[in-house]
């Protein structure tokens, strides 16, 4: 038997996803929910840091040196730091998932919130927003699709990385991915490594059509238009 | 009455070394209750500073605004703009939302009802001409000159006592131009609302204005007059300037036609209209 044939037995096999088995549907709830939490965490720091720095449209600088940094971040020295500082456990790599997930969030905060027109804003306080006003009928809607945009690909990274959480001997699916290694198991190895790519892809497309419906239609006018004047010009 | 009173604004200079602006210096001028007063200038001469002095967007470094007899300084910001219409050069309608909820934007922080905006959205609608089917229509589907109406529209929809505008119809064509001038006049007419018009076109400024205020540099008042007067007596060498009507090439000379009329060309010879007895 093949590789493939293998990888594609176990995972269609039973024993894989059963409780008294594998597990693999409690695995991966546990994996998408590592994600999530790292992400929601994330999302509270960096929406509202995002969010000011958009407003008064200064420190564009400290983004491009945090996303900068965080590119060159080696996340497994990140995540056997926390190990080794914290101990075992969930909160070394949530940290790690946390500091992970915050530069593109921050990012496209910053850019869904700083892109809006400064006459909008101008002619909208000039009518009498309060500032409260301005956040929930201006900056959220204009900038909504671009934080989820952020929320996107901070979930994607998080979840490919979450792997590593099994590392430091807490779940997820990565569990499977050193299991495999460990002991050889090429089909174990394999099989976890198409189903975590199959659950990002199913996360990607379900958050591709939150941010479709995040544009509001005079924007999603606003695009075609510009769109067709530029290829027209 | 709007008046200003010695007003004065610096802004901290672009860099920390660098010496404050100064965009407007110790001016004081009254607008008169119910008509239309130009603030006419070239570009930087202060105009917009003084403009958003009256709706607190900009406060005076020293100096007080009152509007009939109270210091806006001790009123609510937010209260007092929703009791002031604001138009602007680039309408700033805000793009997800269509041209009615856009209009009723006013009324609702005003708390009408759903109904009463509504109301209001269909008479301002026919007010500055546009058809009741644009009201579904977002800014993005709108000409340059249809969203500087909406503009207008939403700025009077709750009916303010009083209107700025900046620049409004700088980027619309000279046509598109001529419509909206007298359709503001109409407007103006008919509610009878205190306008303070800013623009850099003297054309424009004896089109509208009651009273003209041209101004220099740092919002130094040159003339504060009707069109009539100061065209007629121009104060000095700057408002004639500024006027431009003695200039060789703004000259305007007269020609009689084939059929017997008085045609009015300019220092290039080409027809400028013809000249009928007032
Ligand atoms: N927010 C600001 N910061 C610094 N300088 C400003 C600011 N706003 C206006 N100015 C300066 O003040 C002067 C008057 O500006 P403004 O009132 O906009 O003139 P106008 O509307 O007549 O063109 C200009 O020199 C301008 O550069
Ligand atoms: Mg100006």
């Amino acid at each position: 038997m093949n590789v493939i044939q293998e990888t594609i037995n176990w995972l269609v096999s039973p024993q894989t996803w059963s409780a008294d088995g594998h597990d693999m549907i409690a695995r991966s709830l546990e994996h998408l929910q590592y994600s999530a939490i790292a992400v929601a965490f994330a999302a509270v720091l960096a929406i509202p840091a995002g969010w000011f720095m958009g407003h008064t449209r200064r420190f564009s600088g400290v983004i491009v040196g945090i996303t900068g940094a965080a590119r060159a971040l080696p996340t497994l020295g990140l995540v056997t730091l926390f190990g080794l500082l914290l101990g075992i456990g969930l909160v070394p790599p949530m940290i790690a998932l946390v500091i992970l997930a915050i530069p593109s969030i921050l990012a496209s905060t910053y850019s869904g919130i700083s892109a809006i027109d400064t006459s909008v804003l101008d002619a909208a306080r000039a009518q009498g927003f309060t500032t409260r006003q301005l956040i929930a009928r201006v900056h959220l809607p204009l900038g909504l699709a671009m934080i989820v945009g952020g929320l996107r690909s901070a979930f994607i990274q998080v979840m490919s990385t979450a792997i590593l959480a099994a590392y430091v001997g807490a779940g997820g699916l990565g569990r499977f991915i050193f299991l495999g290694i460990n002991t050889q198991h090429t089909a174990m190895l394999l099989g976890a490594s198409v189903w975590i790519m199959v659950l990002v892809i199913v996360v990607d497309v379900l958050f591709g059509t939150i941010q479709r419906f995040a544009t509001p239609a005079g924007v999603r006018r606003l695009n075609a238009t510009t769109s067709a004047q530029s290829s027209a010009g | 009455m709007i008046s200003f009173e010695s007003v004065t604004k610096t802004y901290p200079g672009p860099r920390r070394s660098a010496a404050d602006v100064v965009a407007v210096h110790d001016t004081s001028f009254n607008v008169d209750t119910g008509t239309i007063t130009v603030l006419a200038g070239s570009s930087g001469c202060g105009k917009t500073t003084l403009l958003r002095m009256v709706n607190r967007m900009v406060a005076p470094t020293s100096g007080r605004v009152q509007i009939n007899g109270d210091d806006i300084a001790h009123m609510n910001p937010v209260q007092l703009r929703r009791k002031i219409g604001y138009v602007m050069q680039h309408a700033g309608l805000l793009p997800h939302k269509t041209v009615a909820e856009n209009i009723a934007v006013v009324p609702r922080l005003n708390g009408a009802t759903r109904a009463e905006a509504k109301r209001s959205v269909d008479r301002m609608l026919e007010m500055v001409e546009l058809s009741a089917d644009m009201a579904d229509r977002y800014p993005a589907e709108l000409s340059g000159g249809q969203a500087q109406r909406v503009g207008v529209a939403r700025a009077l929809a709750d009916e303010p006592r009083i209107l700025l505008m900046d620049e409004p119809f700088g980027a619309v064509d000279p046509l598109v131009r001529t419509g909206l001038q007298q359709q503001l006049i109409d407007i103006q007419h008919e509610l009878g609302t205190t306008m303070l018009f800013v623009t850099h076109d003297m054309s424009e400024a004896l089109r509208l204005g009651h009273e003209i205020i041209l101004l220099a540099k740092q919002g130094r008042i040159m003339q504060q007059d009707s069109p009539t007067r100061l065209v007629e007596q121009p104060a000095n060498a700057f408002v004639e300037n500024f006027l431009g009507l003695n200039a060789a090439e703004k000259a305007l000379r007269t020609r009689t036609t084939a059929d017997g009329r008085t045609m009015v060309v300019d220092a290039h010879g080409r027809p400028a209209g013809f000249l009928e007895q007032a």
